[in-house]
């Protein structure tokens, strides 16, 4: 499951990684945005990796840091039964360069973080919104978009039609943080 | 009014038709614009989203067992298994250990749920394509299965039984005699619904040489459970890479090597044999034990220890408002659901509510692929391709 040492070495001669790390049999490997198209393709084709699947694509709101988003992809060596996971930093008007060419199926994946954090995907065939309504505004999964979103959908009865309403919540949302006094 | 030759050249198009959102063959709220030739599909675009409900954000709002539920109603046909994928990613983040009696219980009712959504499965699929006697016959197999979630949760459905640092109750008893019973009757079942399906030639004029992935594409798609299986490749996580006591247990992975829809019906079908297999070894060997960790920063006190003790009663309250807190850390935790890879990745920032905690669903996955696989084939063969690829909309929308 491991990167061994050996091929960790080799790897880092090919690419420059930033840092690595191990968290149980978790390989985290962190690059900049601009290695990352290569580190993909070298990782997908060279024989002694050959992480042909890619599992999942997902993205991270870190607000506050200067780097604010941060996409990951996690990759699956079905040959030698390995997972590595690739993240990248980007600030608010960094663009990443789409995956597309090499895993066709980073398509809707990529989509999805378009969608949900507005992070530009260069060379995306088809970069639609996804999982939000037809005409939705906003990127629900950034932190500074509140849980109850903006708007309210509704059926009016008299234009007999589905009407978009500012939200109107009858009680103020409530968000509990609980300040824990017994730091374990 | 004079009509200027350039105006009367026809120009041919494609015919686009929409299917759904209310169609009963798209298994939920799918819709697609497919673009026709004929009766034959030029290029199919899945619209999905209809049943977006935004778990992912409500869960980052939500303290680490509020957040349990959520999975339930996920993919609200394998319920328990996606349970199971999230207590399993807290307790690699939180580097708990759990008893091996509530492991030997998760996995029965981690092959219960496959059987529970493979019965969906198969059954919706042969009534997708025509046949209702073997949806009849599943469901009354299902209402059984889903009677035994009632018995330990007191749910049929959004059973939350599976907690992190174990279970919440233990068996009731005599539950696994009828599990046992049932385990007996139910591949007699099994061998009623293949007598009407396996040979059916109706049945094999549907499903025969239709949606084929070959394991190129199947990997290239990133495929995995039935889907890869079907492909050829014998690839599943409680093999390869497994956890609980799968390692300990007896049980082989069905293999097609047709990558047709033929195939991936009788994997699941195996599937099912399979789990009644590990069904009955995990009641042969279950062992007596605790079936939760005894940490009461994790797990609650019982209630006798409550009538007795302060201490464990501020732990009880302290668990119930505050919940418990992960220190900081991630995991991508990946396992065989009955669609296929379920993977959680959690990221845990030492407070008691996820910073961010990503789904990675089988069927948004599956589903990217709709297009591909349907190109080419008639219009009546996209109900076929999206039965075999077993959708639901709980996980693909999230």
């Amino acid at each position: 499951m491991l990167l061994k040492e050996k091929q960790l070495k080799e790897f880092k001669n090919i690419v420059p990684i930033i840092v690595y790390s191990l968290f149980k049999d978790e390989n985290t490997i962190v690059l900049l945005n601009k290695d990352l198209f290569i580190t993909l393709k070298i990782l997908k084709k060279y024989i002694g990796f050959q992480y042909n699947v890619l599992t999942c694509i997902s993205g991270v709101d870190l607000l506050g840091k200067v780097y604010r988003f941060c996409v990951i992809y996690e990759l699956l060596s079905l040959n030698f039964n390995s997972r590595i996971r690739i993240k990248v930093f980007l600030d608010e008007v960094t663009y990443i360069t789409s995956a597309v060419n090499i895993f066709i199926n980073a398509n809707w994946w990529e989509r999805e973080i378009w969608d949900m954090y507005n992070i530009y995907f260069e060379n995306h065939p088809d970069l639609r919104r996804i999982l939000s309504d037809y005409g939705f505004d906003g990127n629900p999964l950034q932190k500074n978009f509140p849980l109850s979103g903006y708007v309210e959908v509704r059926y009016d009865i008299s234009k007999k039609r589905i009407v978009v309403e500012p939200l109107e919540l009858a009680q103020e949302f409530r968000y509990f943080m609980f300040e824990t006094p017994w730091l374990s | 009014m004079l009509l200027k030759k350039k105006e009367l050249i026809r120009e041919l198009k494609n015919f686009t038709i929409n299917f759904g959102p209310q169609h009963p063959a798209a298994h939920g709220v799918l819709r697609l614009i497919l673009e026709l030739d004929g009766e034959v599909i030029k290029h199919a675009d899945a619209h999905i989203g209809l049943l977006h409900r935004g778990t992912e954000k409500l869960i980052e709002y939500k303290t680490y067992i509020q957040a349990l539920p959520y999975f339930d109603r996920l993919d609200y046909v394998s319920m328990m298994c996606q349970e199971h994928t999230y207590s399993l990613a807290i307790e690699k983040i939180g580097l708990i250990k759990i008893p091996l009696r509530a492991q030997y219980i998760r996995v029965l009712f981690a092959e219960i749920t496959r059987i529970l959504n493979h019965l969906l499965a198969v059954g919706c699929h042969s009534m997708d394509v025509g046949a209702m006697t073997p949806f009849l016959w599943s469901f009354e197999e299902r209402e059984k299965l889903m009677e035994f979630y009632e018995r330990v949760s007191g749910a049929r459905m959004h059973a939350a039984y599976i907690r992190p640092g174990g279970i919440s109750i233990d068996l009731p008893l005599g539950f696994l005699d009828d599990v046992f019973i049932f385990a007996n009757q139910f591949s007699l079942r099994l061998d009623e619904i293949e007598e009407m399906l396996t040979g059916n030639r109706i049945w094999k004029e549907r499903l025969v040489d239709i949606g084929i992935v070959s394991l190129k594409k199947a990997t290239e798609w990133g495929f995995s459970g039935v889907m890869l299986r079907g492909s050829g490749l014998p690839w599943d996580l409680r093999k390869s890479q497994p956890y609980e006591i799968y390692s300990n247990l007896k049980f082989s992975i069905p293999v097609s090597t047709s990558g047709d829809c033929y195939g991936r019906y009788l994997i699941r079908i195996e599937e099912m044999r399979q789990s009644l297999y590990i069904i009955k070894q995990c009641i042969s060997s279950i062992p007596e034990g605790p079936i939760k960790s005894s940490n009461f920063k994790i797990n609650p006190p019982s209630r006798l220890e409550m009538k007795n003790s302060m201490e464990a009663v501020i732990h009880h309250f302290k668990l119930y408002t505050e919940g418990l807190i992960l220190p900081q850390g991630e995991t991508y935790t990946a396992t065989e659901a009955p669609k296929g890879e379920f993977g959680v990745y959690l990221i845990s920032n030492n407070t008691e509510k996820p910073y961010r905690c990503k789904i990675k669903a089988p069927g948004f996955g599956h589903l990217q692929a709709l297009n591909d696989m349907s190109k080419g084939h008639m219009i009546a063969d996209v109900v076929t391709i999206i039965g075999t690829q077993d959708i639901v909309f709980g996980e693909v929308d999230r």
